[in-house]
């Protein structure tokens, strides 16, 4: 049973690599005070690493639909909790 | 009449259909960490100063080592998930055993941080950044001892002759676990070391 979505060694590697650089990248970013930046900064940092795992370490580039559908809802649904959270406490 | 659950004895089948009971539960994980994650948003929008004063008192260099750590065990899963999907039972055993141990190391790492705090008399109880700290963390630190479970337990079935090139569904579905727990890490680590 061949499973098709099979990254190289090198590319695992490269993935590797780009994940400590931008681990160094936000540490660095953090002793400078960007003000709320930093927080945007760290966040899209973040994203970009959560991306690259889910992407190549998780398979996920060269998943069906569905699996990209159970990925992706949870995520959307959590948009919601913390959206809908913030309007009922943020307007008090 | 063909047999209506025959299907589900192709080994292609049962693999997707194993992959998609994985990634369903790794949904529910996300709503659970997602609670935590709200509640840390609500109370940094409502107290950014606190947040501010508290989060300094992380030491930001253990939590980048440890962040080093886990993304490196995570690169020892993937190389040995590649390894058995080649048939090499030997290399997955000592990749997997790789990343069990570096999963000793996080929490090595992490008992010397909340001991610190401890000594520094920070505890759960003592304000609204560290409860949310310490249940964070807390929270993924029992996620990592039930991963080296699960690593440990494929670990054992490919000692014993299980895993192969043509089957090895309990490596895949570790590892994705495995990859979720780095991925939870990858945001708690700046959200609470770095900004606070």
């Amino acid at each position: 049973m061949a499973h098709g979505n099979g990254t190289s060694r090198r590319a695992y590697a490269g993935v590797f690599a780009a994940l400590l650089l931008l681990t160094v990248v936000t540490v660095l970013v953090s002793y400078v005070d960007l003000g709320l930046w930093n927080a945007i900064v760290a966040l899209l940092i973040a994203s970009a690493k959560a991306s690259l795992v889910a992407l190549f370490f998780m398979h996920l580039k060269g998943e069906s639909r569905l699996v990209w559908g159970f990925a992706l809802v949870p995520i959307v649904f959590l948009v919601l909790i913390i959206l809908g959270t913030l309007t009922d406490t943020m307007l008090r | 009449m063909s047999d209506p659950s025959a299907d589900h004895h192709d080994p292609a089948v049962a693999f997707e259909s194993a992959k998609l009971g994985v990634w369903t539960f790794l949904a529910t994980e996300v709503l659970l960490f997602g609670a935590l994650f709200t509640a840390y948003t609500v109370f940094r929008m409502k107290y950014p100063e606190l947040f501010r004063a508290e989060h300094a008192k992380l030491d930001r260099v253990l939590g980048g080592v440890n962040t080093v750590v886990l993304i490196t065990s995570s690169f020892t899963v993937v190389l040995g998930v590649d390894a058995i999907r080649r048939g090499k039972a030997r290399l997955l055993e000592a990749c997997f055993g790789a990343t069990i141990l570096l999963a000793g190391v996080f929490l090595c790492v992490k008992y010397v941080e909340y001991a610190a705090k401890f000594r520094h008399g920070l505890y759960p109880g003592t304000n609204l950044f560290f409860s949310l700290y310490f249940m964070l963390t807390g929270l993924h630190g029992i996620h990592v001892l039930a991963g080296m479970a699960l690593l440990s337990w494929v670990v054992v079935l490919s000692r014993r002759g299980r895993l192969s090139a043509d089957y090895h569904t309990p490596a895949e579905m570790s590892g994705l676990y495995w990859h979720f727990v780095d991925l939870v890490w990858i945001y708690l680590f700046p959200l609470l070391y770095l900004v606070g």
